[in-house]
């Protein structure tokens, strides 16, 4: 196992009209680890990952995938979109989808071989698609889509898969099974996971650090390191006590200040 | 039928269904359904205006097929982008109507541009023609994975390295080259049916994309033979045929996926 | 003023049926046109064209009036599309673009046996490009008629039609018949493509339609303002057509003269263009604040 960071993220920051959405923003990802890109929603967690993945520029700082700078093309790379609008006539099978993501990047037509086409039927075993691998990809469940599209992503062996607020529109069971799976395969494939999310509790359990991002800053480290009382508060600007209960966590603001900037926070009563 | 001055007829025919089945296959998948529109129209107008100066019009139609095409990409973002594009189409039109009514032959010109006719390509013009489309073909073929891709999952093509905006641009380019070959024969109005309905029919028929494309080529190869012949035979025009057996095969395509589902729920129900 | 008005403009008695029928039909494609515009309804105002296209062909053959078979054919289309539904889904703009050829596919064939059976020539241009000049005068009051219930329809339900285009949810939780308006609006907007239609052709007609409202749409910020600009852009746009076209007869010895549809389409494509640029968009703020409306989002 190499010593070289999958991802550095060193002082990264940029602006877009006038505001200052991401600044001085630094941290490492390790061979394997399973890091959780903690803020809510608007907070610039998706430029993050734009930025990381090449599509947008930063005006400060720099992102090295393996011990190289950023290229056009990177196959160490997966990526798990947000929101995947899917046409339900759209002629593909889930299968055909995930098979794209080993070669959907080639000129010319393209016959797959037999050994690519049982590396589709394992990655469809692993994200347990089976089920609905011959099914046109518009037609299957928001949950069902994810699942191809991580094993759309993962088919060509990345060192890090990087998920946009895969758990947004889950419902709770779905959002449980969905951190199981990502769990599993991290581990089977080898692969690190930089998955953004609003709300940290469902990935408690199967985090190894924590990135937790708050107008424009961020702090990083493991759960126990970063979220606490003052490592947040400092973060935020003002107080903000952390409570952890039957192995939730709550970080709740002082009546006065603004929740607004707290991920998932409980509404604040108006007096 | 099958003699004489027909033979081009039917060379060039067959050359329209391949090329319309496959270029239609890309316009359905992304449901480019203004550019579709909007080069013929264009086309139109070149023809038009190269009749109008004594150039052969199968170079006007090229120019300003390929003109419209580019234009297209920076058009449609600005201002209302339904306006812009209502308005673009209806201005080629009348700038068709313009340059025609300076020629003598305006009414049966206007009437063969527009709804097409058998004799459309001469013998001459057989090898530009052909040309044109093996062109089309060898674009869709380099590009056909690329093209995918960057149709379902822009973001994640983007990230690598397939520029979802250059393959529109190629798309638009080769939409420009077919409806240069295509629209002597089947007519400005009528060209869009073509790319449209039998690839949609097509859709009902299978899942799989490869096999998708092969049925969206028989399936207008054997409209376009079908309106040859019919035309032929009443002298009715072409581009009535087109429509309608477009028409009629996506209807029957359509028909086909609802007889499928209702046959998949009823032997489900039976377990 | 020679050099404006060629011989004979301002005495023919064609040119005033021209100027007459091209105002009636300018207005009301301007009014139609701009709530069409604030719908965001260009699509469903194109598939009218294509249908009035089908209906205009086939009333020729029948040896009726073109007007019949525009406006005929359109309503019957608005019942159509109405049993359809006209949401923009992917499906569905599929499934009506078809229709839309196929529709075009029959009044190709009905333009040719129009050439063939009734051995008339000019058919194809009259109905898609427009023959203003070769209106029949006797069909003004039908035209006049026609626009003013299309007015009078239009005004009894702007403020359900106005409340549902911003928000359908809104409307009919105030009890609004969503749809009914809806029906009716459609038809409206079927029986103006039809009217303007003659003026300017049936494939063209969507130039009046959207044209003049956009531009206004884009130079002021109340519904009344709006109304009263996109009139005003519509008459001029078919006059300044009727006369440049008629003038263009005498550009050059032995000229065919230009069509006056591509006139209108022209002028009215440019003034868009025109309302677009920075000059204009500021002489238009200043307007708009000196009558004290707000300035633009």
């Amino acid at each position: 196992m190499s010593d070289v960071a999958v991802l550095e993220v060193a002082g990264v920051g940029v602006s877009f009209s006038g505001r200052r959405i991401l600044d001085d923003v630094s941290f490492d990802i390790r061979h394997g680890e399973f890091t959780g890109l903690i803020g809510s929603n608007g907070v610039g967690k998706t430029t993050l990952l734009r930025i990381i993945l090449g599509l947008q520029r930063p005006d400060t700082g720099a992102v090295r995938i393996l011990g190289a700078p950023l290229s056009r093309r990177n196959r160490s790379l997966g990526y798990v979109p947000q929101k995947v609008a899917l046409d339900p006539d759209v002629p593909l099978r889930a299968r055909d989808l995930v098979a794209l993501g080993l070669d959907g990047h080639r000129y010319g037509l393209g016959r797959r071989t037999r050994a690519q086409r049982e590396l589709v039927e394992r990655m469809l075993r692993d994200v347990d698609a089976e089920r609905f691998a011959d099914h046109r990809v518009g037609r299957l469940s928001g949950g069902e889509q994810q699942r191809i599209l991580v094993a759309h992503a993962l088919i060509s062996q990345p060192k890090l898969l990087l998920l946009d607020e895969p758990l947004a529109n889950l419902d709770p069971k779905s959002v449980q099974e969905m951190v199981a799976l990502l769990h599993r395969v991290a581990s089977q494939h080898d692969v690190a996971i930089l998955l953004s999310a609003h709300e940290m509790n469902a990935l408690l359990p199967v985090m190894d650090r924590i990135v937790y991002v708050t107008g424009g800053r961020a702090a990083s480290g493991t759960t126990d390191e970063v979220v606490r009382s003052d490592v947040l508060s400092k973060l935020y600007g003002h107080h903000v006590d952390v409570l952890k209960l039957h192995g939730r966590v709550l970080v709740v603001a002082e009546p006065g200040t603004d929740g607004d900037d707290i991920p998932d926070h409980p509404p604040l009563t108006v007096t | 039928m099958f003699s004489g001055f027909m033979t081009t007829t039917w060379e060039i025919a067959t050359l329209v269904g391949v090329v319309a089945g496959a270029v239609g296959f890309f316009v359905v998948l992304r449901g480019s359904a203004f550019p579709a529109h909007a080069i013929p129209n264009g086309a139109f107008a070149g023809a038009a205006g190269a009749n109008l100066i004594g150039l052969n019009p199968l170079i006007g139609l090229g120019v300003f097929s390929l003109l419209a095409a580019l234009g297209i990409g920076t058009l449609g973002r600005r201002g209302r982008a339904d306006v812009v594009t209502a308005l673009a189409l209806v201005l080629m039109l009348a700038l068709g109507a313009a340059f025609l009514s300076q020629s003598t032959e305006y009414e049966p010109q206007i009437y063969s541009l527009l709804f097409g006719q058998i004799l459309g390509v001469s013998t001459s013009e057989i090898l530009p023609v052909a040309a044109l489309g093996v062109l089309c073909l060898a674009a869709l073929a380099v590009l056909y994975r690329r093209m995918m891709l960057s149709s379902i999952l822009p973001e994640v093509a983007a990230a690598r390295g397939v520029q979802p905006h250059r393959m529109e641009t190629v798309l638009l380019v080769v939409l420009a080259c077919a409806t240069t070959m295509t629209v002597p024969v089947v007519g400005a109005l009528l060209i869009f049916t073509l790319m449209i309905g039998p690839p949609a029919a097509a859709r009902c028929l299978s899942d799989r994309p490869g096999r998708v494309l092969v049925a969206s080529v028989a399936i207008a190869l054997v409209t376009v033979w079908s309106a040859i012949a019919s035309s032929f035979e009443t002298d009715w025009p072409v581009g009535f045929f087109v429509g309608t057996f477009s028409a009629l095969s996506y209807g029957a395509g359509r028909a086909y996926a609802g007889w499928r589902a209702r046959r998949g729920t009823r032997t489900r129900s039976r377990r | 003023m020679h050099l404006l008005f060629e011989p004979g403009f301002l005495s023919s008695g064609t040119v005033h049926t021209a100027l007459l029928i091209g105002a009636v039909t300018a207005i009301v494609s301007a009014i139609v046109g701009v709530f069409t515009v604030i719908r965001s309804q260009s699509f469903a105002g194109h598939a009218f064209t294509d249908i009035a296209t089908t209906g205009g062909s086939g009333a020729f053959i029948l040896g009726l009036n073109p007007l019949v078979g525009f406006i005929g054919g359109g309503i019957i289309g608005a019942g159509a599309m109405d049993l359809i539904g006209v949401q923009r889904v992917r499906s569905r703009d599929l499934s009506t673009g078809i229709v839309l050829g196929a529709a075009t596919g029959l009044s190709a064939l009905f333009l040719y046996l129009d050439t063939t059976q009734s051995a008339t020539t000019g058919a194809t241009q009259q109905i898609l490009f427009g023959s203003i000049f070769e209106v029949d005068p006797s069909i003004i009051p039908v035209v006049v008629a026609l626009s003013i219930a299309v007015l009078f329809a239009l005004g009894v339900i702007h403020r359900p039609l106005l409340l549902s285009s911003v928000s359908s949810e809104l409307a009919s939780a105030r009890g609004i018949g969503v749809r009914l308006v809806g029906l009716w609006y459609v038809i409206a907007l079927a029986v103006s493509v039809g009217l303007a239609s003659i003026a300017i052709g049936s494939i063209l007609s969507t130039a009046l339609l959207i044209g003049p409202a956009a531009t206004a749409l884009r130079m002021t910020r109340s519904l009344g303002h709006a109304l009263v600009a996109a009139c005003a852009l519509g008459t001029v746009t078919t006059w300044l057509g009727i006369l440049l076209a008629y003038d263009s007869y005498y550009w050059d010895p032995g000229s065919r003269g230009l069509p006056v549809s591509f006139f209108i389409v022209a002028i009215a494509c440019s003034l868009y263009v025109a309302s677009g640029l920075s000059v204009v968009q500021r002489f238009g703020g200043r307007v708009r604040d000196r009558t004290g409306l707000q300035a633009g989002a």
